[in-house]
């Protein structure tokens, strides 16, 4: 039986860590000077998308757990978020704060209960429960239903920086996913992310050396769960806009092919994946409905063709780690 | 009229009778997933999309060549389960080697094409589907209004989840795929073409679902996403259930249907979720679900 990811187990490590910290490199410079290149609002929003893409990517490629019901996490938060900022006047900080505890939350019910069951049925279960929560979110008032919360004020970060400057805005957004994206590079390399992974390759196995492995991926759940409410609540700030569709059970099909696309359990694999379906969204807009077509032949494509995924298979072709 | 609990008794059996409609489709569709599952070890995402097929193919049955609602019962889910074997034989069978979640997202993403390629064509607002002639109308019991047509969805579910369950059961080509289930390869030993077996369930799944679409056409209106949502309810109809017996799918269906019938009644904002924090309670109290094995 195939796993899920693990294309590069046995790799001289020196060139492994290098070409993770060349690529890091690329990655921030880039991200870096991009915003006086191109539009600063496309990238914001990608960038909240890759955390959404790399917490989910914490859990199916790291602990081979298919949560397909993130959108709970990412969407729930945004409306905490967008509330926080519109209705109480808290600062953005505050605000995404707000967003990503409520998020921490759902996410601790939420998982509890799916990782009592193992495998397709966990994917089920999580898919239930989130669109338990878009029912919710459909008949609750402060979300405003079908219009959502809008017009969310940008805000004045820590009380200082004008958010309304796109630039200010773009380096806050910046600074959030490289933390976000460390935190998750600094979890998959610590004991704790070794313990995952032996789960990943064999739970019976991990079992029996003592690991408390329902613990393990119930803090995983959590940690991916709050991860994606970072990136939900930012991106509510960002685009002033708190809506069904993040909350909607697409989006966690969307994130699934992101992530997919990019390379499931490759720490590049979700922000590269992202990019190219964000990229390919704002280009195909025109043709309308096609877009979900074009959606499923990818999800179709990749998984017969080629399941590492562009940046899997690009590590794989180089023989590197990414 | 009198009345029960406050509410009058019409209400309260008329949202019975939708619950039971209700129960029907999560019957029949949650005892294809289970059927399919059984037999291929994928969960079949696009059993949603599949059913919207089947009422689909109905409907264009109509338009175009002037079939009516009783062939259509046969010749839909015929063209349905057709498309299944393409789509087993092109796509799936390269998938039974690998972890059980390719088949899950290969599946997703044969939904959303199916989805998308019909709302192209025919836009997200709803066809019209009319009740066949020799089903209109209804009966007074007495105590409510029963349409024929809803009757006969009650009564054509509930053989077809028993016939299944008879040939699964109880005959000898059932006994083969029971087998097939448990030792794929010491059932080819016996010349058993198992392949072919893989092939065919997938095929009859397939057919079950748009067989259930059919029958829905003239209740809900013919529209593509009405298969997206619904697939997720059977999905925690599923849970609920465990997928380990034909038995418990069934009663799981019907039974999950008249709680949510009920809900509407009682407590109607509930009446979305209602199945889902059953799920819930359910997973807290008896993780492997209500008819299934650990695991």
């Amino acid at each position: 039986m195939e796993h899920v990811a693990n294309p590069l187990a046995k790799k001289p490590s020196e060139l492994r860590t290098h070409s993770e910290t060349i690529a890091f490199v690329v990655m921030v410079v880039g991200l870096a000077v991009a915003p006086f290149f191109t539009y600063p609002m496309f990238l914001m929003q990608t960038m909240c998308f890759a955390l959404f893409a790399c917490a989910f990517n914490l859990l199916i490629g790291y602990v081979g757990l298919l949560s397909f019901g993130h959108a709970l996490y990412f969407g729930w938060a945004s409306y905490l978020s967008a509330y926080a900022a519109k209705a109480w006047g808290l600062t953005p900080e505050l605000a995404v704060l707000a967003g990503t505890a409520t998020a921490a939350v759902c996410g601790l019910i939420a998982g509890s209960l799916a990782i009592r069951r193992q495998g397709i049925y966990f994917a089920m279960i999580t898919l239930a429960l989130a669109q338990m929560m878009y029912f919710f979110a459909l008949q609750a008032k402060f979300t405003g239903g079908e219009d959502g919360i809008q017009a969310v004020p940008r805000g004045h970060l820590f009380g200082v920086i004008d958010l309304r400057n796109e630039l200010a805005m773009y380096f806050v957004v910046f600074v959030v996913f490289l933390a976000g994206f460390l935190f998750i590079y600094r979890i998959i390399h610590s004991p704790f992310g070794e313990v995952l992974k032996a789960i990943r390759e064999n739970e019976t196995r991990a079992i029996s050396l003592g690991y408390k492995t329902d613990r393990y991926k119930l803090v995983a759940f959590v940690l991916s769960a709050t991860l994606a409410g970072v990136a939900g609540a930012t991106k509510a700030i960002v685009v002033q806009l708190a809506s069904l569709t993040d909350v909607n059970w697409p989006m966690s099909g969307e994130v699934v092919l992101m992530t997919l696309v990019g390379g499931l359990g490759s720490i590049f694999g979700p922000v590269v994946g992202s990019f190219v379906i964000l990229l390919m969204q704002y280009k195909l807009a025109p043709v309308g409905e096609w877009v979900l077509v074009i959606q499923g032949a990818i999800f179709v494509a990749c998984v017969l063709l080629f399941r590492r995924g562009i940046v899997g298979e690009l590590a794989n072709k180089l023989r590197i780690k990414l | 009229m009198f009345e029960i609990f406050g509410v009058p008794s019409t209400a309260l059996f008329g949202q019975l009778l939708i619950g039971l409609i209700n129960g029907s489709f999560y019957a029949l569709l949650s005892l294809g997933l289970a059927v399919i599952f059984g037999m291929l070890n994928i969960i079949n995402f696009s059993h949603g999309a599949q059913y919207m097929l089947g009422a689909f193919a109905a409907y264009l049955l109509l338009q175009y060549s002037g079939l009516g609602y009783w062939p259509a019962l046969i010749v839909a889910p015929l063209l349905v389960g057709i498309t299944g074997v393409a789509v087993e034989r092109l796509f799936l069978r390269w998938l039974y080697k690998l972890d059980h979640l390719y088949g899950l997202l290969l599946t997703f993403g044969l939904a959303l094409i199916i989805e998308g390629v019909t709302r192209n064509y025919f836009g997200s607002a709803g066809l019209p589907y009319t009740v066949p002639e020799s089903l209109q109308g209804g009966r007074n019991l007495g105590f409510m209004f029963l349409p024929n047509y809803r009757a006969w969805v009650i009564v054509a579910s509930l053989t077809i989840c028993f016939g299944t369950w008879f040939v699964i059961e109880r005959t000898r080509l059932g006994a083969y795929l029971r087998a097939a289930t448990e030792n794929p390869t010491l059932v080819r030993a016996f010349g058993i073409n198992v392949p072919r077996m893989i092939t065919l369930t997938y095929g009859f799944g397939v057919a079950l679902a748009a067989f259930a679409g059919v029958m829905a056409a003239p209740i809900y209106n013919v529209s593509p996403q009405m298969g997206s949502e619904l697939i997720i309810v059977v999905f925690a109809v599923v849970v609920i259930g465990g997928m380990g017996s034909i038995f418990g799918a069934v009663v799981t269906g019907f039974g999950l249907g008249i709680i949510e019938g009920l809900t509407k009644v009682f407590f109607p904002e509930a009446s979305n979720t209602v199945i889902f924090v059953i799920m819930a309670i359910v997973l807290l109290v008896r993780p492997a679900g209500l008819f299934g094995r650990r695991g």
